[in-house]
This record gives C-alpha cells, structure tokens and sequence, in this order.
C-alpha cells in the first residue's frame, strides 16, 4: 500500500494561540491532518497550546499535548513519545520555526525524527530572503530587483540600477518604520539617509517597487514523485502594497489571459522543485505589471497557509488532509476525490462560481492606531461568500462581515460617504484602509469614470467596473418596482435590506414581495468539478438560479448557526462549541446542517456536518436556508453573539430555536428584569443603573457612587467597556458612545455598574436540562475585575475562593439556571470580595470557556448541552456516558492566558482594561498553580530572563499589594529597580530597590536600560485616568525592546509564582490523556 | 443596447432562457460543457467544435478581453457559445479588443445569463446532445430544432474546417526538419509548437493521398485535431495505414483517434465527452501525472483489438481497465497514457515503429503545458535531435 510502513508514530505541531497571521485555519489543517493519519493506521502525537482547537481535543491524537510551543518543550516531547517523524507543515509559522530549531540543534536527529512535507534546507531557502532570490534567479525565474546598501553612495548605485520608484526598507526595524516609497531621486536621497540611520545595523535594502501591481497566489500541492496540481488560483482586489491577508481576494484569477495564467502555473511548480518542498502544499506568490504583463515571484510559503484554508474551502478540495497523505508516501493519483469519490486528488479544481473572501479589522479596539492598510498584517478575521458572479459575491462577502454593511452600499452605513467631497472621496480611494471598498462604491455611484477610479486605486478596472456594475443598479431598484427588476438585484447580490433600504420600505415587506413573485434562493453544490462529475458532499451556497440542488433527507435536521468572522471577543472558541454541536446532533440520529461565513474554521469544513452552507449570517440568508433545509430545531446559543443576534427575527418567522429561548437570552440582558430575578433568589448585584443620556447617567453615578463600569448594552468582547473614576470621563464616555452614529449602538442604553475595586471575578460554565445543573468549572480570574474576561488569566480550580463564596456561587447558579429556564449552557460571572459574592452578569449561551474548562475537566460540555437543548436529560446522557458519573474529575490546575496583538499595534498603550484585545489564549496545565502559569506564560509567548533586574512603578492603589510583588522577586534573585515613587514607599518598607530615571530624564534612564537588555521584566500598573504617558512611554519602550511587560499587581503575582516553580517545571510535558486518567 | 431575449431548448426538451449575446439568429449543435476557468478565445477558435454549442461552466467569460494572438484558426467553426455572464469591459494588457464585439464580428450566436450549472449536469446526466437556440425565436420552434437535429455519430466535419490547399509554416529559427500535418481542422498552436522545434510544416487537406504526402519527403508525419466523429474519415484512415511503416508518426486528438481506426481498432462516444483544462492522464510507464487539455467526444477502444471485453469500472482509475498492450497488423500497440478520471486511453504507441498518439492537447492553448515535451519526443522519433 502506498502510505509508508516504516513511520508508525508522526509528532504532529499545532499553531498555538490565535494571533494576527496565525488563526484557527491552523486547527482546521491540524485537525484534517490528525484524522487522516490516525484513519492511516499512524499513531498520532499533538502539540497545541491553544485549548480552544479541535485538534486538541483528547480524541483526534493518540497523545494531545497542551504544552508551550517551544524547541525545549518539543523536545522533551519527543524523547517522552519517540516519533519516527515530525510533520510541521501544517502548524503555520509556529511550527515551521520549532522543527527548524530542532532540526538545527540535532534534537531530531538524535532521536532519530525524520521531517516530513518540507525539510530544513526548503524551510531555510524559502524564508531566507536573500537565498531565495538566488535560487529563483539561477531557475531563471524573476524577483524584484533589488540589493542592500551599507553607505548612501552604495544606495544610490543600486537606485540608479534599479530605476525608480523605489522601496527602502532599513534591516532589523520590526513593524517596518523607516519604510518609504521613492518617485524619484530627491526623495530616495532622503528616505535612505533616514533609513540609514534608522536601522540598528546601517543597512538598507533597495528594491524595485511593485506598489500598485496586480497580486496573485498560486495553491500547489506536490507528491514525491514530483507530481504537482494547482488546486487555486487567487487574484487579490487590493492589490501589491497591502498584506494579503487585509486583501480583499477573489477566486478563482479573473484577468489573466490563459497564456499569462498557464505561464504562472508552470513558474509556481517551478518553484516548488526549486525550494524542494518534498511532499505537500506550498503557495506561491506574484506580482504582475499591469502595463506589460511582466511576472516577479515575490514569496512563498513551504507550508499550509492561511491561503490553503481558503483555497480548501473555495474549492471543496481539502489541502491539509492531502498535505498529511502525501507526507507520509501517497501519490496524489492514489488519493481518491473526497467530494466525487470517483475521480483522484491528482487534478485542478474547476470552479464555476467566483469566490469573494473580505478582511475583518477591529480597529475600533485600538483607538491609537491609523487603520491605513499595508505590508503588515492587521485583520483579525474574515468572511468568505460564494456566488454565480463576482458582485454577488462581493456583497454577500461584505454582508458576512457583520460590520453593518447589508452590501455594497444600499444601507444605513455607507450613507456618510454621501457627505463627502470629491477631494475627500478621491483620498478615500487612494489610500487603502477596511473602508476603501465603500468609498470606491459613493464614487463609481456618483458616477465618476471606471478608468479613473482604477487609475486612482490601483484596483484592476475590471474588479471596478464589476463594482460600477453593482451600484448603477441603485436607481433603478429604487423606483422600478418590477419582478424583473428584483430578480436582477437578487442575482447581482443585493440584500432584502438594501432593497428595502433603497425603497424606503421594511425588510420583510421586499422579502414577501420577492417570495410572491416566485424569486427564492437556489442552492448550488461546491463539487471541486464544475458539475462535470456527480458530487455526493452537500457543501452548498445560495444564489438566484434556475435550479437548486439540495438533496432530499433522509432524517431529521438541525440547523446550527456558526459564529462567522473571527473578531475580538468572538473567536475560535465559538466555532469550537459549533463543532461540537454538529458533532452531538450526528451522534443523536440528526442529520446537522452548518451556516458560517468564516473559511478558517472547522466548521466549515465540509466534512464536518452532514451538510455546510457557506452563507452570510443574516436574517434573510438564514430564512432561506431553513426553507430549504425545513429544520427541526435551530440551535443559536453555541455561536456567540451572532446568531444570537438573529434569534428574535428567526423565532418571529416561525423557526423553532432550540433549547433556551430567545426570551429567557433576552430576559438575562434586560437590566431591570435580571435585577428582580436576582433579588427573587437572594443574589446581591453591584448597585446599577442604565441611561441613555449625559444627565441620566449622572443621576444614576449620584445614586450609586464612583468609580463605575460603564459599557453599551448588547455587545460582546467588552467593546466600549470601560472603567470611569470621575464625572467629567463619565460625560465625555457618553457623547462618545452615541455620538458615532454606530447602528450596533444607538438606541441601546449604557449600562452603569458600581466598580467593585479589589474583588476576584469569577467565571461559571453549566448546562442546566431542567431537572439537574451540570457544573462545567469555576475559574477564578487572575487580575482583578475591571479587566475583561476575555483578557484576563484564569485558573481552575480557584485557588482563593473560600468555601462559603464557593457555596453562594454553587446556590446562585442553581437558582439563576431555573429562574432563567436555561435549556443548555449557561455562563455566569460573579465578582467575589472575601466570602460576599456579587453577580454581575449571566449568559444563557455558551462562553468564551467553555473549550478551555471542557479540556480541563474532560467533559464536552457544548455536546452535552447540544443534547440537552434536543431533550435529553444529564441523566440520560450520564448514561449514554457522555457525562462522567459522580463529581467531574478535577485532576490538575489548569490556566488560561490571554494573547494580545500588541505587536500590530505600536501605537497602542498595551494596559489591560475592559475592553477585550485579546485575540487568542494558551492553556498551561500542572499539579499545581506555579506550573500551570509557568507554561500559559511561556506558551504565550513571553519568555522571563532568569536573572537581572525587575522595574517596578506601581499606581498608589496597588502599593500594598506591590509590597508582595517586590518580596517575591527579590527572593527569587533578580535585582529590583523602580521609578521614584514606587521605590521610596518599598524602602519604607524596608525593600531595596535602585531609583532609575524616566525615559528621557537623566543618565541611564529606563530606556536605555532596556534597550542594553538589563531588564528581565516590567511590571507597570497604571494610574487611572489620563496621567499615564509617562507610564506609556515605559511599556512601549518595553514592547520594543521584546522585554516582557506585565499591568496588573495579580499578573505581577502570578510570574512570580510561576518563577517559583523552577525552570525545570515547564520542560516536563504530559499528555492530556494521561492526565485523565490519573 | 437594449436586452434582446435568448433561449436554448435541449432535443429533450429542456429550456434555459437568457440574453442573447452576438449574431442575431437562431443555431443548432451539439451541446458540450467546458470546463476551462480560462482560456475561451482560444476555445471559440478550436475548429475542433465545429458543429457544437460550447457552455462554459466558468461564470466570467470575457474578463480579460481577446488578443489576435491567442486564434486558434482564421474563424470560430462552433455553432454556439453560452456563458453565464459576459464581462461588460475586458481588462488585460494584452487585449485589443472585447469578447461581446469579437463575437458579433464572427457571426457567433451566444447567449449569457444562462444557468451554465444546471445546463451542464442535464448534459452530464443525459449526455451531450443537440440543441437549438438564439435571440428571437420561441422555445417550440426551438425545441422542434433541437429534437430534429443529427447527432454526432456519423457526421463528417473534419472535412469542413480543414485546408482546401496546402501550406506551408516555417520554422523558428534553427531549421532542423520538415514533418506534414494531416488537417484535420489543425489549431495553429499545434503548428506553432512543431514550428518551435525547428520544423517547416506542410499543412495538408484531410483527403491527401499517401502519394502526395510521400511526394513532400517529410521527416514525419503529424495527425491533427478535429472535430467530431472518427469514423467517417475511412479515407485519412488508410492514407495514415498506407504511411506507417514509412514515416515516424505523432497524432493529436482527432488525429490520435484515426490513426487508432487505421490499426484496426474502433473508436465509440463517451457520454459527454472530455472539454477542459483539469484533466489528469497518467503515463503508464513511470507513472507520472499531467494535467492536461482535452476537447474530444469520441475515443479508441483498444479492446476491440482483443477477444476480451473491457472491465467494468469501480473506484479510481486502475491499469487493467486498458489491455496491457494489443496485436496489430504491424506490431504491437500499447497503450501509453490514462485518463484518470475516468480510465480511458489517452495514448498509445507502437512497440516497433516510430508512432505515437495522444488523445489530449500538448499543445495547451488553453490549458496547462504539462506535455509539451511530446513535441521534443516527436522530434526523437524522427532522429532530428539525440
């Protein structure tokens, strides 16, 4: 048989946390790869230390590790398991880094691991700029032109080879500062000079411009024989300038000729033989001149990317799956077409619609930083659409986004850009940020030339036109009223909103409309084959066509609702609990149907439900499809705020929503009716009230007292969450919460809680069947509350919980699951002080935990709720053994920690508060608190020096507490430093600590300090209100300098704890089936 | 412009109804689907489709616009062309022109806002058959068009889009040999890619005699592409019989499949034929893969040259559903290269002569150039290269 016999165990390296570049695309290959091994006859060994994958769930490996990412931890993990392999193709960076430091160390060889998919020597040409340049050169394929220069006399020598414009980039400068553009030689003179002086090493590379060029990427897959496929082509719409991953991309490739593509096609293989990726998926990237066709290879990948997640989920051809079998020996003519069962994988997909996928940002959550797009990457997520043509696809993708748009213009939203001016338009289209593509809308609307609106955006003039196509349409849609007129506007992707929007009518007036003239959507079938082969894989998307092809059922069906684009506050966790739910249904004889938007995730994958629609999450794509599908449940509550979102509208329509309903979701939002029930069963409550002006907001500050939370109702993530001290922030919160306009806000009231200063918040996860009430786990937060949940590290079992807090939080969730009629999950947080115990908000839904308490207690919580919203009881299902009898096991302390996109935002202050940041979390596990912080520190990244100096500047509130901080690291041997202040209250408490200068003030100032690498660690609380600079000079100065950072007293706490444990601690990996069983 | 109607009627009766794009008029064919995602000036242009209607399954068509170059032959020869949307403005360097215009221009009825999806899975289902359609005409009339229309067996088209006179085709520069190319409706980037290797290339009429071919003293002789149905060309069929032990011998396509008729064997009609630019063929000899061009409704049953009957299919593509080679009257012929789709011949040699065949396009245009060393195989045969 083709798989090799002489591998029997292969290490498989996840990704780690979700972060800007590295989202859960990494768990849907990780996961793919798992399956297909293990279903190979492989023993499978996994490392992730992010506790929100699928993969890591204790089913999908022979050994799931949930250990840092490190070459130390990996390591031992390999002398522990003693893998015949290592595959590292598919963990992302993350991954490709770790096998390359082992395999460059020996620790690989040693143990006798062979790298499978790409060896070190691709790894290292493919990312080795300059070797990669030589080695495409000498194939005779082209590069941008360029050279490094150590001297401006050498800069301009190489300038004057090149030819202008020009791109200056100055080497070891992280975030690209000192990057400019040059038109000509006047401004390189001075860009370069600056770049000179700029970089640490005086060194410049000079490169040919390509800013403005058209951009492509090529998906290969490669056997070991050499056989190679393209399996996507992708053009991107923003094109060479902005980082791919903020593209708004489309596939397949829409403006090459056949010669020019066919001619990429064979440069993109040619690559691959090149850089010598043995077996798997590689993608190449390139720019083409507009203007004469000609082609630079500009990078590649020799690895699973977050493009093959997307070409995977284009197409309907699993890449990550193939990767996995062509690395262990299979040829891709021996791997059967998973979508026709008949034909092999050793072909192209053919694609007969036009895939559209549009960036999510969240510059909202980073007030500092200029949403102007470029070469680094800033999204957090992204949405895909399919359609029969590019403009429905482009506003189905845009509606996907939940960012308020209904489409391409045609909504509330996009109305400012009406009030532009032509100067202000003209700058809106130059300069590429998350709004361009609306502005390039208002001008093509306006009707300004397709030409000139390429010529100004740099956006192929047939991605404008097609956009011209769209909005040309508006006035007609406005007036004529006629079917055919309607018709044309579904066809073209127009939304019922932005057709009601235009008509000045409802939503559901157009819908009813659209239903009585006979135009309902159709359904076509992503087969990888453009229909040429019978497809037995109901992954589908709505269009308005003659025919649709959903197959008849053949049981029952439910419906899940998935969480769409990752965003801040709504990540990988909600797809998680999604999966889960598709997966408990399928267990329970149901035939599960998935809705998502988001290519990264596993729920899309089209494998894992019985049936995927790749749609938009919005009412009326969601009606279609349960008129499609005729459901009996629709389950809501797994997928955040999202379909959440949507339960009202759906129950209105007559959708059943399966388990808690949207009246007991709503009941626990509503401020007034959440109090009574909470005063019905005893529960105390921060005093609190609710305004929705300026005056009312006082009036209720008056009543309560200062300092309050403050936060819109109806958000997730925490947004517009903040902490206010005085009256004067107060005010200035409010105009800025109604004075935007945002939709998601305005006609919601603020919501005004009593700030419980220095209490512990605590977390509850359970699922309540209407008999019995699961606890999932309590996890008490690490910095105190005021800091959002979703930021905060948390630990279970809760190490400082006293018993009686513990019972008023076992009786509060009790009562609230039976007041609430939770039918499902239920997540509840408490803010404890002592043994008195406030509730300060329940979600009948599930939560961002519940992944990581579902791996920590080793029940799948999401399944079982899933079954109870179904009707089954925890009874039933402890039968079933899907709940463990008697208590659940609590076998370990368990930690999870918060990763934060600080390094894309330079301009950021990086102090935690309650507005999530996070975009991901790790998970440390050990026998006790110091371990399981050690390894959620170091799996996120951070890495302490283990001597040297610990600066300290702590605001007057946290003093006391820094008391303790001080000891701790002065036991531990690192030498205290401190800003003034801080270090004359320690000496008063008889704690030496040297009094260093502020950045800028006086000799060997902390800057410098930290800029020669003496400073292991900071830790800086800072001061409310607005005297913060100088504290916010110090954490950038830290951020740039990679010294760890830490902004809160418990953080500073939970380090030192975890420094306590000892280095060794960290480096003895366990898998999480051992720790289950012991 | 205002919109004008159009409609296609399947001879069983189907109706897809959309605009009409290009000549004015009505049109019957054979309807195929390709399923190329570029590449559709050159397919228009394949005189391989005379007599065909060709859907594309790709929902753009037109995107990047027409550029002379990418001509496969002087005129369209296809009888209709449908998509699913006609790009509104062409962009690409390249381009002189836009693809609405282009067909209009050559008389090329067209339709677009078409349902391409559920139009391609009825002629899966069913199989490639006539159809009628056009801008101003109603279904029934089109419908009795349709159902009244010849099918493919048995037409000879060949003899239609191939040269009335021969012609000759220089060389690119280093002149190393002269093959003639049998035109059998003949894409011009066959004969570009021959003129590529060093070769004048003498095109003649698909009813040259062995004589007259002889009488030009080529290096080789090339059989081409074309369209439809094998079986009527008996006459190119013992030319090529009369040739074989003379001349080293390369056949393309249609070209592929006579050369199969002069061996004796029989060609038959796939249910929908193979039109794209995916289609993977496996060389049976060291089993690599190429992804390959193909455009042909018919193919050579070389167990016809057998006692036995063909294996019925199941599962992936496998060996044994050709013989392992077959006897002829001059030798043996094994088969070279397999569609793995769906396992049927895509190559063959003869053990002891210098012939050879494809059933696909090493040629692209449009498609992905993964066999163009079979041109470089052609010139060893012939002894021009070592």
């Amino acid at each position: 048989m083709p798989g090799r016999r002489d591998i029997h165990s292969i290490l498989v390296i996840g990704s780690g946390p979700i972060i800007i570049g590295q989202a859960c695309e990494f768990d849907y290959s990780g996961t793919q790869a798992a399956k297909v091994l293990r279903a190979e006859g492989y023993r499978v060994i996994l490392v992730n230390s992010n506790p929100a994958t699928i993969m890591t769930d204790p089913e999908f490996a022979d050994a799931t590790y949930v250990e840092p990412i490190t070459p130390e931890v990996v390591a031992e993990i390999i002398a522990r398991e003693r893998p015949d392999a290592l595959l590292a193709t598919l963990g992302g960076q993350t991954a490709l880094n770790v096998a390359s430091e082992l395999s460059r160390t020996g620790v690989l060889e040693k143990h006798g691991v062979e790298m499978i998919g790409a060896g070190l020597d691709s790894i290292d040409k493919a990312e080795d700029r300059g070797r990669f340049k030589e080695v495409m050169e000498e194939a005779g394929l082209e590069c941008p032109r360029a050279g490094y220069a150590r001297s401006m006399k050498e800069a301009v020598e190489i300038a004057r080879d090149i030819g202008f414009p020009i791109m200056v980039r100055p080497s070891f400068i992280l975030g690209g500062g000192g990057t400019g553009l040059a038109e000509n030689e006047e401004e390189f003179l001075e860009i370069a000079r600056n770049g000179l002086h700029t970089s640490p090493v005086s060194e410049i590379l000079v490169e040919e411009s390509v800013y403005g060029w058209k951009e492509f990427e090529l998906e290969v897959m490669r056997d070991r024989v050499g056989n190679a496929v393209i399996v996507c082509s992708i053009e991107n719409l923003d094109p060479m300038g902005v980082h791919t991953g903020d593209s708004i991309t489309v596939a397949p490739v829409q403006t090459l000729s056949d010669r020019e593509y066919q001619e990429m096609r064979d440069d993109a293989i040619k690559v691959l033989e090149i850089i010598g990726v043995a077996t798997g998926g590689s993608n190449v990237q390139f720019a083409v001149d507009p203007d004469t066709g000609r082609r630079l290879v500009i990078e590649m990948n020799p690895r699973v990317s977050r493009s093959s997640a997307l070409a995977s989920k284009a197409t309907g051809f699993p890449i990550a799956k193939i990767a996995a079998l062509l690395a262990v020996g299979f040829t891709l003519d021996e791997i059967a077409n998973d979508i026709t069962k008949a034909t092999p994988a050793s072909f192209e997909p053919s694609l007969d619609y036009t895939v559209v996928k549009v960036p999510r940002f969240d510059f909202a959550k980073f007030p500092s930083s200029s949403p102007e797009l470029g070469t680094s990457m800033r999204s957090v997520g992204e949405a895909m659409a399919i359609g029969r043509n590019f403009p429905e696809a482009l506003q189905k993708a845009l509606r996907s986004l939940e960012v308020g748009r209904s489409g391409l213009l045609g909504d509330t939203h996009s109305d400012f850009l009406v009030a532009f001016s032509e100067e202000e338009l003209l700058a809106a289209i130059r300069q590429p940020t998350p709004e361009r593509i609306y502005a390039v809308g208002e001008a093509l609307r306006r009707g300004w030339d397709v030409e000139q609106v390429a010529s100004e955006s740099k956006i192929d003039p047939w991605f404008v036109d097609q956009m011209a196509w769209i909005v040309e349409m508006q006035p007609e849609i406005a007036t004529d009223h006629t079917e055919e007129v309607l018709r044309t506007a579904k066809r073209m992707g127009y939304s019922d909103r932005q057709i009601a929007h235009l008509r000045g009518e409802q939503e559901t007036v157009i819908r009813r409309a659209r239903l009585q003239a006979g135009i309902g959507r159709t359904y076509k079938m992503v087969d990888t084959c453009a229909a040429e082969f019978e497809a037995n894989t109901p992954y589908m998307y709505g269009t308005f066509e003659d025919e649709s092809e959903v197959p008849p059922a053949e049981k029952p069906r439910v419906v899940v609702l998935g969480s769409g684009p990752n965003r801040i506050g709504q990540g990988i966790e909600f797809d998680y609990c999604c999966v889960h739910a598709s997966l408990a249904l399928r267990d329970a004889g149901y035939e599960s149907v998935m809705v998502n938007c988001n290519p990264e995730t596993v729920s899309t994958d089209y494998d894992t439900s019985d049936r995927l629609y790749f749609e938009p999450l919005t009412v009326e794509d969601v009606l279609s499809v349960i008129d499609a599908e005729q459901p009996e449940a629709v389950v809501v509550q797994l997928g955040g705020q999202t379909p959440l979102n949507l339960a009202e509208d759906l129950e209105a329509a007559g959708v059943r929503i399966a388990g808690t309903s949207p009246a007991s979701i709503a009941l626990a939002e509503d401020r007034e009716q959440f109090a009574e029930i909470c005063r019905n069963v005893g529960l105390k409550q921060p005093p609190a009230g609710s305004a929705t002006s300026a005056a009312e907001a006082q009036d209720v500050v008056d009543q309560i007292g200062l300092p309050v939370m403050v936060r819109p109702s109806f958000v997730l993530g925490g947004r517009k969450m903040k902490v206010v001290y005085s009256l004067e922030e107060l005010a200035e919160y409010v105009r800025d919460i109604y004075g935007e306009g945002d939709p998601e806000v305005v006609g919601n009231p603020i919501l005004i809680d009593r700030f419980l200063e220095s209490s512990v918040e605590v977390d509850v996860d359970a699922v309540y069947d209407g008999h019995e009430v699961l606890f999932g786990g309590v996890m008490e937060h690490v910095e105190e509350a005021g800091v959002h949940s979703g930021d905060s590290s948390c630990v279970t079992p809760p190490p400082t919980i006293s018993d009686e807090a513990m019972k008023e939080i076992v009786r509060g969730t009790n009562e609230l699951a039976r007041a609430l009629e939770v039918r499902g999950l239920l997540n509840i947080q408490f803010a404890v002080k002592g043994d008195e115990v406030f509730i300060l908000e329940a979600n009948p839904r599930g939560s961002r935990t519940v992944p990581f308490i579902s791996k920590a207690r080793g029940v799948q919580l999401a399944q079982v709720a899933t079954r109870v919203m179904m009707g089954s009881t925890i009874e039933e299902l402890r039968a079933e053994g899907l709940v463990p009898r008697g208590e659940l096991p609590q076998d370990f302390v368990a930690v999870k920690a918060a990763v934060i996109p600080w390094d894309r935002f330079p301009d950021e202050d990086s102090v935690l508060g309650p507005e999530m940041k996070a975009t991901g979390e790790v998970m440390g596990i050990g026998n006790d608190v110091g371990v399981a912080f050690a390894k959620a520190i170091l799996a996120g990244g951070r890495v302490l020096a283990d001597r040297g100096q610990v600066f300290l500047s702590f605001a007057d509130r946290d003093k006391p507490l820094g008391l303790a901080v001080a000891q701790a690291f002065t036991m531990l041997g690192y030498d205290l430093v401190a800003t003034t202040g801080t270090a004359r209250y320690l000496s008063h408490h008889a704690i030496d600590a040297e009094i260093v200068n502020k950045v800028g003030e006086g000799e060997r100032d902390i800057g410098e300090r930290l800029s020669n690498g003496e400073v292991a660690l900071v830790i800086n609380t800072p001061r409310g209100g607005r005297a913060r600079s100088d504290g916010l000079t110090i954490r950038q100065a830290a951020r740039r300098h990679s010294v760890p950072c830490v902004t809160t007293i418990q953080g500073g706490l939970a380090v030192a704890r975890s420094l306590r444990a000892g280095p060794g601690a960290i480096t003895k990996p366990r898998s999480l089936q051992e720790w289950h069983q012991t | 412009m205002a919109e004008r109607p159009g409609v296609l009627v399947t001879a069983d009766g189907e109706v897809f109804r959309g605009t009409a794009i290009g000549q004015a008029g009505t049109t019957v064919g054979e309807a195929v689907f390709n399923t190329a995602m570029s590449g559709y000036q050159e397919i228009i242009t394949d005189p391989s489709y005379a007599g065909q209607v060709v859907v594309m399954t790709s929902p753009h068509i037109g995107n990047y616009g027409v550029a002379e170059a990418d001509d496969q032959a002087d005129r369209p020869a296809l009888a209709g062309f449908v998509v699913k949307t006609m790009s509104r403005r062409p962009s690409n360097w390249r381009a002189t022109g836009g693809l609405d215009e282009y067909l209009t221009e050559r008389n090329v009825v067209a339709l677009s806002d078409i349902d391409t999806r559920r139009l391609t899975r009825h002629l899966r289902d069913r199989g490639a058959m006539p159809v009628a359609m056009g801008s101003d005409a109603d279904s029934a009339e089109l419908a009795e068009l349709a159902a009244s229309a010849p099918t493919m067996e048995g037409q000879d088209l060949a003899k239609n889009v191939s040269t009335k006179s021969s012609y000759r085709v220089g060389a690119v520069g280093e002149r190393r040999g002269r093959v003639v190319a049998i035109d059998l409706g003949i894409k011009r980037d066959i004969i570009a890619a021959l003129n590529q290797q060093g070769l004048d290339v003498d095109v003649v009429p698909y009813d040259a005699s062995a004589d007259e071919i002889a009488a030009l003293s080529p290096d080789g002789l090339f059989l081409s592409n074309g369209p439809g149905d094998p079986e009527p060309l008996t006459a190119t069929a013992s030319t090529i019989n009369r040739l074989i032990s003379e001349l080293p011998i390369f056949g393309i396509c249609l070209g592929h499949q006579v050369l199969g008729l002069a061996l004796g064997a029989s060609t038959y009609k796939l249910p929908f034929g193979h039109h794209g630019g995916n289609h993977p063929v496996r060389r049976m000899g060291d089993r690599r893969v190429e992804i390959t061009s193909q455009n042909h409704g018919f193919a050579v049953d070389l167990w016809s040259l057998t006692e036995r009957e063909a294996p019925p299919a199941s599962g992936l593509a496998s060996d044994d559903l050709l013989p392992a080679s077959v006897e002829t009257e001059v030798g043996t012929l094994v088969p070279t290269h397999q569609n793995l789709n769906d396992g049927t011949l895509e190559g063959m040699r003869l053990v002891d002569l210098p012939v050879f065949s494809v059933q696909y396009h090493p040629e692209a245009a449009p498609g992905p150039n993964d066999a163009s060393p079979l041109f470089g195989e052609f010139m060893a045969e012939m002894g021009l290269v070592s």
